[in-house]
């Protein structure tokens, strides 16, 4: 495999990986998707920056994972383009793509019993021959314990629970080490405090400059941790906006097809995004 | 943190399980370590220590296993030649001393015994490596060429050759032809048996039998045409055997096998990303696609050379990267060549047993690999349906 001549390119191409705090990492411009003949994605225009935490929110099947796919580069676009850091999504390799974005896909599999910790290290593969290879021991280490799967790192990555599988992966996302984040339903499979965790790194990631783009079901926790939010329905973008600006009970009653209150949070004023209920319907 | 990385990764490497951290030093295909660079392999953090450790020993096992049973199977047989004489000869025809052995010995050692070692590890070699590939490529730990029709596929091209008398190649007509014919087998195969980029058990396993009844009738509609010299011939690819073996069929093979084996061990890292499946692989730099080819040409170019001289010989492939996988680890920097020279063991050793069980009588080896292969699969078959809770 040509590995050697390969990364002298690459070396040149670092310089410009990371996008300045407020400049675009990755846009959509008019990005259409068409799957199995239905148009999952319909004219969206997006645009996220460096520094921020955006969260993809929508009902199920309103085009937040297709979108997410779309600006990762694994789906074929209708109609419209992907640009990553100025530059169309096809003009990179595989192996450039790979040390500018790192994607958490929604559901973790694996074919073979690979430990947690070799799970972790194959986030480093893109570096392998370019001199950020230096930082893989720190990049795993920092990752496992900021997931929290450092105590299990021996154990085989089949022997895991579901919320501790989707923690080590995004262990693994992070451990890439790439100025753009593209995660997927991060938290769905994972109980309250570490729900809580992975959106403050989001946070921490974004206030070190990096984008973060995170398809989030809890309106609560994308409002809570949010800079921005973008609100899908049926494929196309309905808002995108401060979480106070999106997630209004009119834009959410009407998306989400039930009636949905928000109020201020008591402390922080973030709005608390709680679906319309009948009194004592606990009871029945 | 602490000493310069690159020179940290390597001596921790180092310090844990000495020169050939990676396994695979010794492992007869050398490119394996020499080819990928340490510092950009050698894992970072703290790799369970232990499956370094299982992995430097059961490479040392194996070359050792192999050594020991070239050396038995060239001695042993109906011309009994002691195994220090055979080291004499060796030597000698080294030019490192020795001696030579009377003109029988002589003969019986360099013109049967030996081409027919040479030529099991080559066979042996290729379908264990082909086996870890493959159950690689599919994500699937069930893969192999046997079952899932790639030998059969190309012996109806190796069947075909000789039931139409095709010469157009000299010597490499029948190892062009089962390459050919193998080649267009794993495509179909693969293009038939995957979905949405992954590759379920059932469907691969059923399409396995698809493709092995199209095979077994080819070969049927061939051994119909053919006149009996030819049907003695075919008959032979089908129970598998390496009786026939001589240095021209070494030869032949030689190249296929030695591709294939030197091409594959540069693939190993990618294959371990492939595991976490297509798109994560892809998000990690891999271009799925290229070494999706790559590795196909490469198992047909392994099964080819291996079917081309000994005929089908099933469950090599499946069992030996089961056993090392269970042994050190499912790492394919190690698993690729570890099962090469595990193919190459089992191979070897099944040869020689075939020689010597029925004496004066010889065994088919594709009927004894069978034999003892087929509990396996089906043990292995349990497993799987219960990991996963049932097929359905």
């Amino acid at each position: 495999m040509p590995r050697l001549p390969l990364s002298s390119r690459r070396r040149q191409d670092l310089t410009r990986i990371r996008p300045a705090h407020g400049e675009a990492a990755a846009e959509a411009c008019a990005a259409a998707v068409r799957l199995g003949g239905r148009r999952v994605l319909d004219g969206v225009d997006l645009c996220l920056t460096a520094g921020e935490v955006l969260a993809l929110v929508g009902p199920n099947g309103a085009g937040k994972s297709t979108l997410l796919s779309a600006l990762a580069g694994d789906l074929p676009l209708e109609s419209g383009t992907v640009r990553l850091g100025g530059r169309e999504l096809g003009e990179f390799s595989p192996r450039q793509l790979a040390v500018r974005r790192a994607v958490l896909p929604q559901a973790a599999t694996l074919a073979f019993p690979f430990t947690v910790a070799e799970v972790v290290q194959m986030g480093r593969a893109p570096w392998a021959g370019t001199p950020q290879e230096d930082e893989d021991e720190a990049a795993v280490t920092e990752a496992m314990a900021q997931t929290e799967v450092t105590a299990f790192a021996d154990r085989p990555f089949s022997a895991l629970s579901g919320g501790e599988r989707a923690r080590v992966a995004l262990a693994r996302v992070l451990a890439q080490r790439t100025p753009l984040l593209l995660l997927d339903e991060p938290t769905a499979a994972l109980d309250l405090r570490h729900q809580e965790l992975v959106l403050a790194l989001c946070r921490a990631r974004a206030a070190a400059g990096d984008a973060v783009a995170v398809v989030l079901h809890d309106l609560n926790l994308a409002a809570a941790y949010a800079d921005r939010v973008a609100l899908l329905d049926a494929g196309r973008l309905t808002g995108v906006g401060p979480p106070a600006r999106v997630l209004t009970p009119e834009a959410l009653t009407s998306v989400y097809r039930h009636p949905v209150e928000v109020h201020p949070h008591p402390t922080s004023g973030a709005p608390l995004v709680l679906p319309a209920r009948e009194p004592g319907a606990h009871q029945g | 943190m602490t000493a310069p990385p690159r020179a940290r990764a390597a001596g921790g490497a180092a310090k844990s399980t000495g020169p050939s951290a990676d396994g695979t030093g010794a492992a007869g295909s050398g490119a394996a370590g020499a080819g990928v660079p340490a510092s950009s392999v050698a894992a970072p953090g703290a790799p369970p220590r232990t499956r370094r450790a299982a992995a430097t020993t059961v490479t040392a096992a194996l070359v050792a296993a192999l050594l020991l049973l070239a050396l038995l199977s060239a001695g042993i047989g109906a011309y009994t030649i002691p195994v220090s004489d055979v080291l004499g000869s060796l030597l000698h025809r080294a030019g490192a001393g020795g001696a030579p052995l009377d003109r029988v010995a002589e003969s019986v050692l360099w013109n049967v015994r030996l081409p027919r070692v040479v030529l099991a590890v080559l066979v042996g070699a290729s379908l264990g490596c082909a086996g870890a590939l493959m159950q690689g490529v599919f994500g699937n730990p069930l893969a192999e060429p046997g079952v899932i029709g790639i030998s059969s596929g190309a012996a109806v091209g190796a069947v075909a050759s000789i039931a139409l008398g095709l010469t157009f190649l000299g010597n490499w007509t029948v190892t062009a032809c089962a390459f050919v014919a193998g080649l267009a087998t794993v495509l179909l195969v693969y293009l038939l048996s995957r979905s949405g980029g992954r590759t379920e058990v059932v469907t691969l396993l059923l399409t396995g039998i698809a493709v092995n009844a199209f095979a077994g009738a080819l070969i049927g509609l061939s051994i119909f045409f053919a006149d009996n010299a030819q049907l003695t011939q075919i008959t032979f690819w089908q129970l598998g055997s390496l009786a026939q073996a001589t240095w021209p069929k070494v030869l032949a093979v030689l190249p296929c096998a030695l591709a294939g084996l030197l091409v594959a061990p540069l693939c190993s890292r990618r294959l371990d990303l492939l595991a976490l499946g297509e798109r994560p692989a892809r998000h990690l730099g891999v271009d799925v696609e290229r070494l999706r080819l790559t590795l196909v040409l490469v198992v047909a170019l392994l099964t080819a050379a291996a079917v081309a001289v000994a005929g089908i010989i099933t469950f090599v492939g499946l069992l030996v990267p089961h056993l090392l996988r269970m042994a050190a680890g499912p790492g394919h920097r190690f698993l690729v060549p570890g099962s090469a020279l595990g193919g190459a063991v089992v191979l070897v050793g099944a040869d020689l047993a075939a020689r010597t069980v029925a004496q004066p009588a010889e065994l088919p080896l594709g009927v004894l690999t069978a034999l003892l292969g087929s509990p396996f699969f089906f043990w292995l078959l349990r497993r799987t349906r219960r990991r996963q809770g049932g097929w359905a």
